[in-house]
C-alpha cells in the first residue's frame, strides 16, 4: 500500500507537471478513520474599524490640549508631556501609520485619480491639522506629531545652522512637496511614506535602508533640531504656509521686549526672527532697484524650473510599474534582452496585447511629463519667493517667533525674563491676598 | 492667563492676515467636499488573490514588515495528505524524513506529523514563515495547491500603498473590505 502511494506520487510528479498553474486536485483528501480532528485555517481579524475612529478622537484632543498649552497655559513642561504622549501612542502604538505627512499623498492621488477611494480617516489626518494650524500655529509640530516628538525629544546639544544655510535647506521641504505630489498623482510611489526615517523606529522592523535613515536622522538630531520637520518635512511646508496667516501664533513680550536676545539663544530651531533696522537700506534706491530686479527674476525662474522638468518627466515615469512593464516588453520583443522579468512573464500570461500596454504607458508618460513640467516651475517658483523673502524679511521691532519656522514647543517660554516676571506677578497675585493679612488676623 | 497673548499688529497686516487665512478655509473646505465624496467609511485590507500569485519570492522582501506579513496558510480540507509533499520536500529528497536536508522551506516553518498510514499532515508555524512561497511553488505544480500565501492581518500595517503590491508582477494584490478581509481557496474552485 505505502509503496503504491508512492508509486503514484512519483507518477504525479513526472506525468502531471504544469496542467494548471494554481493547482488542480491531483490527490482526493483522504478519509480518515477515526480520532483524526482536522485543524481549522486561523484567519486573524484586521484592526477593528472604531479604532481607527479612536485615533481621529484622539487627534483632535491632542491637537485642543497642545493649542491650550502653547497659547493660553504657556507650559512648556505641558507640551513636553504631549509630546511623550504622541510619541507612545502615534508613534509606539499605531505604529506611525495613517500620518498626516503621508496623508499629503492619499489626498493627492484621491484629487487626481477618480478611481482611488481614500479611507475617511485619511482625509481627517490631514484636515484637522491644517486647521487647527490656521488658528494656532503649528501646535501639530509642537507635540502631536510623532516624527516631530521624537526629534523634539531627543534633542540634546543643539547647534545653531548658519542663516544662509538655512535659507538655503528650507527651499527642500517645497522641492520633496512637489516631488511627493507628483509622484502619487501619477500613481507610481508614495515616496514621503518610502524615505519616511522614524516608521521603522515605530514598526520597530524595517529593511536595513530604513533603519539606517532613522539611525542617521536621530544622530543628526542630538545637534540639529528637528532635521526631518525643518529641512525635509513636506507637511510641515505646508504648516509652515498656513501658519504664516494664523488667527495666533506663539508671541513672547510683544509689548515690552527688552532686546534680551535670551529667547534667540534658546529657540534651537532657529525660528526667532530679529527685528529688522529701522531702515533696512541706507540706499532707497538700490532698495527698490534690487526687488524690481528680484521680482522679474521669479517669472525666468518659473519657466526655467518648467523646462528643466519637463526634460525628467521620461526618466521619472520609468518609476510608474506600467511604464517600466511597457519599456521591458518592448525590449524583449525587439530582441534586446534575453532575460525575462517575472513582470513581463506575468503580463504575457495574461494574454493582454502589447498595443494595450503601450497605449497605457505612453498616457501615463504623458501625465507624467505635463506634471513634471508643473513639477519643475513650482520649484523655480519656490526658489524666487525664498530669495524675495530673504532680501525683504518681514517688518518687525522686537525678538519674536517667526510664525511660519516656529514648531510652538515652548522652549522661549521658560528663557524669557519677560516671561518670568509676568509668571511671578501672576503667581504672587495668586499667594498674597490683596487684602493686609495682619489686619485680619487682629480683628 | 486667560485670553492668549498676541502681538498688537497694523491693521493692514491684520486684514491680510485674515484674507488670507479665509481663502485656505474656503480652499480646505472645497477640498474636502470633494475629499468627502470620494471618500468611503467602510475599511479595506490588502490581500491576495491565490488564483493569480505566481510564487515570485517578492512578498518576502519587499513588504515593510521583516519578516513579512504575508504568510503561507493551509488549507486543510484540500491538502492530500501526501507523504511525498512536494511543498514540503526538496525536488529529490534523501529521505523522506524532517531532515534539514531533505525540507524545502528555508526557515523549517512546516510540522510534519505522522498521521494513520499513509497520511501525513503539514502545519504552518507561522511565527517562522517569511512568506517566500517555496512550498506554494511547491505544492501547485505537483500537489493540490492547499498552501498559498495570504497577508496576515495580526501583522500587516495596512499601508495606503502597499510596498508588495506596487512590486507583484502578476497584480494579484487587492483590496477587500475589512470584514471580509481573506481570499481563501476552496475545493469547489478548485474543481
Amino acid at each position: 500500500m505505502r509503496r503504491l502511494v508512492r508509486g503514484c506520487l512519483w507518477l504525479a510528479l513526472l506525468g502531471l507537471p504544469l496542467a494548471s498553474a494554481f493547482g488542480v486536485e491531483r490527490f482526493p483528501p483522504p478519509e480518515f478513520d477515526a480520532g483524526y480532528k482536522m485543524p481549522v485555517t486561523t484567519v486573524p481579524a484586521a484592526r477593528a474599524q472604531w479604532l481607527s475612529y479612536l485615533d481621529v478622537a484622539v487627534l483632535v484632543a491632542a491637537l485642543a490640549l497642545t493649542s491650550h498649552l502653547v497659547l493660553r497655559k504657556r507650559s512648556r513642561d505641558g507640551v513636553l508631556a504631549v509630546s511623550v504622549f504622541s510619541l507612545l501612542y502615534f508613534g509606539f502604538y499605531q505604529q506611525g501609520c495613517v500620518c498626516s505627512i503621508g496623508s499629503v499623498q492619499d489626498i493627492t492621488l484621491a484629487l487626481f485619480n477618480s478611481g482611488y477611494v481614500v479611507p475617511l480617516t485619511t482625509v481627517a489626518f490631514f484636515l484637522l491639522p491644517l486647521v487647527f494650524t490656521l488658528f494656532f500655529g503649528r501646535t501639530f509640530c509642537a507635540a502631536v506629531c510623532p516624527m516631530g516628538a521624537i526629534q523634539d525629544l531627543t534633542l540634546l546639544k543643539p547647534v545653531k545652522v548658519p542663516a544662509w544655510l538655512e535659507h538655503v535647506l528650507g527651499v527642500l521641504p517645497f522641492v520633496y512637496l512637489g516631488a511627493g505630489i507628483l509622484f502619487a498623482a501619477t500613481g507610481s510611489a508614495f515616496i514621503i511614506c518610502e524615505y519616511d526615517p522614524f516608521i521603522a523606529l515605530y514598526r520597530r522592523t524595517g529593511s536595513f535602508g530604513m533603519l539606517a535613515l532613522g539611525a542617521a536622522f536621530l544622530i543628526a538630531g542630538i545637534f540639529i533640531g528637528r532635521p526631518y520637520c525643518r529641512f525635509l518635512c513636506p507637511y510641515g511646508a505646508l504648516l509652515s504656509l498656513v501658519s504664516r496667516y494664523s488667527k495666533w501664533g506663539v508671541t513672547l513680550s510683544p509689548t515690552d521686549c527688552i532686546h534680551c536676545q535670551i529667547c534667540d539663544t534658546a529657540c534651537p530651531y532657529g525660528a526667532i526672527a530679529d527685528p529688522t533696522l529701522k531702515d533696512p537700506h541706507p540706499d532707497p534706491r538700490k532698495r527698490k532697484r534690487r526687488l524690481i530686479a528680484l521680482a522679474a527674476l521669479v517669472p525666468l525662474l518659473v519657466v526655467l524650473g518648467g523646462w528643466l522638468g519637463g526634460r525628467l518627466g521620461v526618466p521619472f515615469s520609468r518609476m510608474h510599474a506600467t511604464v517600466s512593464l511597457a519599456e521591458q516588453v518592448a525590449a524583449e520583443d525587439a530582441g534586446k534582452v534575453k532575460e525575462l522579468t517575472d513582470a513581463s512573464k506575468a503580463f504575457r500570461q495574461t494574454g493582454q496585447p502589447a498595443e494595450e500596454l503601450y497605449a497605457e504607458a505612453l498616457r501615463v508618460r504623458g501625465r507624467f511629463v505635463g506634471g513634471s513640467v508643473w513639477f519643475g516651475a513650482f520649484v523655480g517658483l519656490v526658489f524666487g519667493v525664498t530669495l524675495i523673502s530673504v532680501s525683504e524679511p518681514r517688518k518687525q521691532d522686537i525678538y519674536d517667533p517667526h510664525p511660519g519656522d516656529c514648531v510652538s514647543c515652548g522652549r522661549c517660554y521658560v528663557y524669557c525674563p519677560k516671561e518670568i516676571v509676568r509668571l511671578k506677578r501672576i503667581q504672587s497675585k495668586n499667594v498674597i491676598p490683596l487684602t493686609p493679612v495682619r489686619g485680619e488676623q487682629k480683628s | 492667563m486667560s485670553a492668549p497673548i498676541t502681538k498688537p499688529e497694523s491693521s493692514r497686516r491684520q486684514f491680510f492676515n485674515g484674507t488670507v487665512r479665509g481663502a485656505f478655509l474656503f480652499l480646505l473646505g472645497a477640498a474636502t467636499t470633494l475629499l468627502f465624496r470620494r471618500s468611503q467609511p467602510k475599511r479595506t485590507v490588502w490581500q491576495i488573490d491565490p488564483y493569480k500569485c505566481i510564487c515570485c519570492t517578492r512578498c518576502a522582501t519587499e513588504c515593510v514588515m521583516h519578516p513579512s506579513a504575508v504568510k503561507c496558510v493551509q488549507v486543510y480540507p484540500m491538502c492530500g495528505y501526501c507523504k511525498l509533499c512536494t511543498g514540503y520536500f526538496e525536488p529529490e529528497p534523501i529521505s523522506l524524513d524532517t531532515g534539514a536536508e531533505n525540507q524545502l522551506c528555508p526557515t523549517g516553518a512546516i510540522k510534519r506529523r505522522a498521521l494513520e498510514d499513509p497520511y501525513y499532515e503539514y502545519t504552518i508555524d507561522e511565527p517562522l514563515c517569511i512568506g517566500c512561497a517555496k512550498c506554494v511553488k511547491g505544492c501547485v505544480l505537483f500537489g493540490n495547491g492547499s498552501f498559498f500565501l495570504q497577508v496576515r492581518h495580526d501583522r500587516c500595517v495596512n499601508c495606503d500603498e502597499c510596498a508588495i503590491a506596487i512590486a507583484c508582477p502578476p497584480q494579484a494584490f487587492q483590496r477587500v473590505p475589512a470584514d471580509k478581509p481573506y481570499l481563501m481557496k476552496d475545493r469547489e474552485h478548485q474543481a
